[in-house]
C-alpha cells in the first residue's frame, strides 16, 4: 500500500527515506485531534473559547483517569469492564459516609472526616479491582467474564447500599467537621479545575511507572508474551493482580470526582463508562492483545473522544448521529492501527531476512553491533 | 518393486527469507510403493512434504502429477487431486468428536444442508476397524490418548481415498502393536496402488516398511537406494555427512565440583497427570562440563528441563544447585540461585515479540539495574550492549524490534538474556531448533565457552550430530529414564542412536 519493503525483498540500503504515509499513520491520533479542533472551531465560534476548552477538558479528565487505569489492564492483555460500576459504587460509599453512618447498636451516627471518606471510597474501588485480579489469577476466569461479573456485582452493591436512591447534598456540615468534599470535583487551582490536575498527575505517575520502573516493564512483558515473561522470572501473577487494582483505584478516583462535582452520589453513575475508557485506550494505539500502548496515546484518545462528543453537541448534531459517529471513529482507529502493524511487521520481516543473508558466522569484525544507525547491507 | 512414477518434483528450491531449506531437489513417488525419507531435523524433509501436499509453494522448480506439470494452490487443492498428508504435529480439533474430525471440511450432507451423522458414524467406524482401534466415533478427541489421536489422524487421511499419502512421523506416539497395525494398513494400501511417502526418526522401523529410500542433508537429496541394497549403516552414513564435524567446540576435559545434582526426580506428564514424563531420574553436572540429554520426541527432555527451571512441579526427588536444595522456589528465585533455562520454543517461551532487543535481553535480570524505584537506563544499556557483543547478535541496536532479527540472532538474544542472570547452571532445550548451520556452530561455541568459564551446561537435543559434537557426556533418555550414558570421546554414533531407538520400542510396548 505504500513504498515499504515486502518480506522477500532485500532491505533497501538507504533507510533514511522519510515515509510520509508511515509518519501520518503513527501520528494519526494527534492528527485526528487537530482536525477535530479545526473543524469544530470553524463550525462554532464558542468551541475554541477558554471556558469551553476547560469545560471539555474536565469531561476528558474523567474518562482519561479511567482510561489510564484501563491502559495497565489492556497492556497486560486483559480487559476491565467493571470500572463504570466502580465509579458508581465509590460515589455511593462516599455518599453514605458523608450523610452519616448510623450504628444502631450503639445508637450513634458517625460523621467521618472527608479524608477518611475519600480513603474508604478508594479502598472499596481498589478492593473490587483486587477481586477481579484474584478471579483472573487464582481461579483462571477469563478477564472479560470476571470483570463482567464484578460489573454487575459492584452495581448491585451500589444499589443495595443506597437502596436505589441518590445521596444529595454531600457538602458536609461544619458542625460535624466533614466539609470540603466538594473541592475534589468543584475546586480550582490556578483557574484550572481539580479534575484536570488529577488527570495530569495521574498521567505523569502512569508515565513514570510504565517507563521507569521494573513493574512497568513487567506489565509490557506479561502482555507481550506471558509464558516468556514467566520463564524470565517475572512475577506474572502479582503483575496481573496489581493492574486490576490500579484500574479499580483509578475508577474510584473518577467516581469521587463526579460525586464531588455534583455534590450528590447516584448509584447509577458511570454506566457504560468502561466502554469510553476502552475506546480511548484503543484509539491511542494500544493492542487489546496486550504489550503495546502508551500514556500519550491514551490521553490523545481521551481527548479525541471527549472533544468529538462535546463538539458534536455544540454544533448541534443530533444525539443519534453523535453515537453513530463515535462508533465509526473507534472502528476507523483500529483499522488504521492494523494497517500500521502490517507495515511494521513486513519491515521487520525484511530486516530479519537481511540479517540472515549477511551470515552469522562472519569473522570478528562485526562482533560488536553498532549502537546507532542501521547496519549497512553487505553485498553478497 | 518399481511402479510407475505418480508424482515427481523437479529442481525444487525453497527459501525462507535468506535460508535455503531445499536446494534443487529432484524427487519421485512411485505407485504402489513406500518411499522413505531419511534425514536429521532441518534437513528439508518436512519442507518438501509441505510442498508436495500444497501447504507451501516452491520458490523454484516444478511438480508433476502423472507426468503433467501441476501447481498446487493450497492443501485443499492437493487433496482434491488425491494427495493427503498426515502431519507431524497433530492437527485435530480436540473439542470435536472423532467423527467430526475425520469429516472436517468434507461433511456428508443430505440435500447439501443437513449433516448425515449416521452415515459419517458408519464410515468412521469402518475406518477405525481397519486400523484395529476400538474407538466410538462420537468420542471427543480430547478424551483420547496421544497414540489414539494419531490413529484418528491416520484415519482422516485414509478417508480421503488418496493416491499419494504422505506420512510425516506417523508413529511418534504409537505403541509397538499400533505400529504393526499401521504397517499392515500401509501394505494393503500399496497393494491397492497407493503411493506412500514416509518419514520417521525410527530408522529401523522405517527401513522395515521401505521400498525405496532417499536421504536428505542440508536441504539436498544426497542419496537414494532400493530396499534390497541398503541398511542402517548406509542411512546413517549418508544422513551425517560432514555437518557434524563443523561443530567441534573447544571443550574442557577436567571438571570441577558438581553444580547440579538430581536424585530420583519424577515429573508428571503435563498433559496427562496419571503418567510420568520423567521417571525417578538421577544425574549430575559438574562445573565446566557440557552434558547432553539425547532422546527422541516424548522422551521427557523438555519436561525435565522445565521442572528444573520451575515451570513444572517436581513430583519426587531432590535437586541441588551448588549445594542449595531446590524445591518449591519460584522461577525468579531459581534464577537467583543460578539456574536458568533457554526454552525449546523460542517464539512461545523465549521472546516477548512486542519488545525491543534490549528489553528482551534485560528482562530476566532487570532488578539488577534498579536504583531506588527506577530501572537505571545507563546501567541497563551498557549491560545490554555488553550482551550484544558478547554473544555477537547482529542487530541495528538494542532498540531494534526483536522481530527484525533472524532466528539465529533471536536465539542468541535469549541466550544472552539467560547469561545476564549470571547462572551457575545453564539449561538449554533444543538450542538450535530452526536456525541455520552457521548460527548452530556459534551457539555450541558459546556453550563451550561458558563451560570453560566454570558453568555446568545441560542441553537437550534429538540430533545425534549435536549430541556427539558439542558435549562431554551423553545421557540417552527414553520414556523419562536415562537408559545409557556415553563418554563423547569414545561413543560411537550408531551405539547412541540404537540406545535411544531400541528402548523406545521396548518401553512403548510395555507402557501402553
Amino acid at each position: 500500500m505504500t513504498g515499504t519493503a515486502s518480506p522477500n525483498q532485500a532491505v533497501p540500503a538507504p533507510k533514511r527515506r522519510v515515509d510520509v504515509a508511515s509518519v501520518l499513520l503513527e501520528g494519526r491520533a494527534f492528527i485526528a485531534l487537530i482536525v477535530l479542533i479545526i473543524i469544530f472551531s470553524l463550525l462554532s465560534d464558542s468551541f475554541l473559547t477558554l471556558n469551553n476548552v476547560i469545560t471539555m477538558t474536565k469531561h476528558v479528565a474523567m474518562n482519561a483517569i479511567l482510561a489510564l487505569g484501563m491502559l495497565f489492564v489492556i497492556l497486560k492483555g486483559g480487559i476491565d469492564l467493571s470500572v463504570g460500576s466502580i465509579v458508581g459504587l465509590s460515589g455511593v460509599v462516599a455518599g453514605v459516609l458523608l450523610q452519616g453512618l448510623r450504628l444502631d447498636a450503639f445508637d450513634v451516627v458517625l460523621y467521618p472526616a472527608v479524608w477518611v471518606v475519600v480513603l474508604c471510597s478508594l479502598l472499596v474501588g481498589t478492593l473490587v479491582g483486587f477481586l477481579n485480579g484474584v478471579l483472573v489469577t487464582r481461579f483462571n476466569v477469563a478477564p472479560f467474564i470476571a470483570t463482567l461479573g464484578t460489573l454487575y456485582v459492584a452495581r448491585g452493591a451500589a444499589l443495595l447500599i443506597s437502596n436505589g436512591s441518590t445521596y444529595p447534598r454531600l457538602g458536609g456540615n461544619p458542625e460535624y467537621g466533614n466539609t470540603g468534599f466538594g473541592l475534589i470535583g468543584g475546586g480550582r487551582l490556578l483557574g484550572i479545575p481539580m479534575a484536570i490536575w488529577i488527570m495530569l498527575v495521574f498521567a505523569l505517575i502512569a508515565l513514570f511507572v510504565l517507563r521507569k520502573t521494573p513493574f512497568g516493564r513487567w506489565v509490557y512483558a506479561t502482555g507481550g508474551n506471558e509464558r516468556a515473561a514467566e520463564l524470565a522470572g517475572v512475577p506474572v501473577r502479582r503483575v496481573k493482580l496489581c493492574v486490576y487494582m490500579i484500574s479499580g483505584f483509578c475508577a474510584a478516583v473518577a467516581g469521587l470526582i463526579i460525586s464531588s462535582e455534583l455534590t450528590a452520589a447516584a448509584p447509577q453513575t458511570g454506566e457504560s463508562f468502561e466502554l469510553n475508557a476502552i475506546a480511548a485506550v484503543v484509539i491511542g494505539g494500544a493492542a487489546l492483545t496486550g504489550g503495546r500502548g502508551n500514556v500519550r496515546g491514551v490521553l490523545l484518545g481521551a481527548f479525541v473522544i471527549g472533544f468529538l462528543s462535546d463538539g458534536l453537541v455544540i454544533v448541534g448534531v443530533s444525539t443519534f448521529w453523535q453515537i453513530t459517529i463515535k462508533g465509526a471513529v473507534i472502528v476507523l482507529a483500529v483499522v488504521l492501527d492494523q494497517a500500521q502493524q502490517r507495515i511494521t511487521g513486513s519491515k521487520n520481516a525484511a530486516l530479519a531476512a537481511a540479517s540472515k543473508t549477511q551470515g552469522p558466522t562472519t569473522p570478528g569484525g562485526d562482533a560488536a553491533a553498532p549502537t546507532s544507525g542501521r547496519e549497512p547491507a553487505r553485498t553478497p | 518393486m518399481t511402479g510407475e512414477v505418480v508424482m515427481r518434483a523437479v529442481g525444487i528450491t525453497k527459501t525462507y527469507g535468506a535460508t535455503r531449506a531445499l536446494k534443487g531437489v529432484d524427487f519421485e513417488v512411485r505407485r504402489g510403493a513406500v518411499t522413505v525419507l531419511f534425514g536429521e531435523n532441518g534437513a528439508g524433509k518436512s519442507t518438501l512434504m509441505k510442498i508436495l501436499s500444497g501447504v507451501e509453494r516452491p520458490t523454484a522448480g516444478v511438480l508433476e502429477l502423472d507426468g503433467e506439470p501441476v501447481v498446487l494452490r493450497n492443501s485443499v487443492d492437493a487433496a482434491a487431486r488425491g494427495i493427503a498428508i498426515i502431519h507431524q504435529e497433530l492437527s485435530l480439533c480436540p473439542n470435536l468428536s472423532v467423527r467430526d474430525n475425520i469429516f472436517m471440511g468434507r461433511e456428508l450432507a443430505r440435500g447439501g444442508l443437513v449433516v448425515d451423522d449416521r452415515e459419517q458414524n458408519a464410515q468412521t467406524a469402518r475406518l477405525l476397524e481397519r486400523l484395529e482401534e476400538a474407538i466410538d466415533p462420537r468420542t471427543l478427541v480430547s478424551a483420547l490418548r496421544l497414540g489414539q489421536q494419531q490413529v484418528v489422524e491416520i484415519a482422516r487421511a485414509l478417508a480421503g481415498e488418496a493416491r499419494v499419502l504422505i506420512m510425516d512421523e506417523p508413529t511418534s506416539a504409537l505403541s509397538g502393536s499400533e505400529v504393526e497395525v499401521l504397517f499392515g494398513v500401509i501394505r494393503e494400501l500399496t497393494a491397492e496402488g497407493v503411493a506412500i511417502v514416509y518419514i520417521s526418526h525410527h530408522l529401523e522401523e522405517a527401513l522395515e516398511i521401505a521400498d525405496h529410500a532417499v536421504v536428505f542433508r542440508d536441504g539436498e537429496l544426497v542419496a537414494r537406494g532400493d530396499a534390497g541394497d541398503i541398511d542402517i549403516n548406509w542411512v546413517i552414513a549418508n544422513m551425517v555427512g560432514r555437518s557434524a564435524g563443523d561443530l567441534n567446540p573447544d571443550l574442557r576435559e577436567e571438571f570441577g565440583e558438581p553444580v547440579l545434582t538430581l536424585e530420583g526426580v519424577s515429573v508428571a506428564d503435563p498433559t496427562n497427570s496419571s503418567r510420568l514424563s520423567v521417571d525417578r531420574l538421577s544425574l549430575q553436572v559438574r562445573a565446566g562440563e557440557v552434558v547432553c540429554l539425547y532422546g527422541l520426541m516424548g522422551a521427557g527432555r523438555t519436561e525435565l528441563l522445565e521442572a528444573l527451571a520451575g515451570r513444572l512441579p517436581l513430583l519426587t526427588g531432590d535437586v541441588t544447585v551448588k549445594g542449595t536444595r531446590v524445591h518449591r522456589q519460584t522461577i525468579a528465585e531459581r534464577i537467583r540461585l543460578g539456574l536458568a533455562l533457554v526454552p525449546e520454543d523460542r517464539q512461545r517461551d523465549g521472546l516477548v515479540q512486542t519488545m525491543s532487543v534490549g528489553q528482551n535481553m534485560s528482562l530476566a535480570s532487570l532488578l539488577a539495574f534498579v536504583r531506588g524505584l527506577i530501572v537505571s537506563r545507563p546501567r541497563e544499556r551498557s549491560a545490554v550492549e555488553r550482551g550484544v557483543s558478547d554473544v555477537r547478535v547482529k542487530t541495528a541496536g538494542p532498540s531494534a524490534a526483536i522481530t527484525s532479527l533472524s532466528g539465529g540472532n533471536q536465539q542468541k538474544v535469549v541466550i544472552a538474556k539467560v547469561l545476564m542472570t549470571e547462572p551457575d547452571v545453564l539449561l538449554l532445550d533444543e538450542p538450535t531448533r530452526g536456525i541455520d548451520v552457521g548460527a548452530k556452530a556459534e551457539i555450541f561455541a558459546l556453550m563451550a565457552r561458558e563451560a570453560r568459564r566454570g558453568l555446568g551446561v545441560l542441553f537437550a537435543t534429538s540430533e545425534i550430530g549435536e549430541a556427539l559434537g558439542a558435549s562431554n557426556r551423553i545421557l540417552v533418555l527414553s520414556k523419562g529414564r536415562i537408559v545409557r550414558e556415553f563418554d563423547t570421546r569414545t561413543a560411537l554414533r550408531e551405539d547412541v542412536m540404537v540406545a535411544s531407538g531400541e528402548n523406545v520400542e521396548q518401553e512403548t510396548g510395555a507402557a501402553q
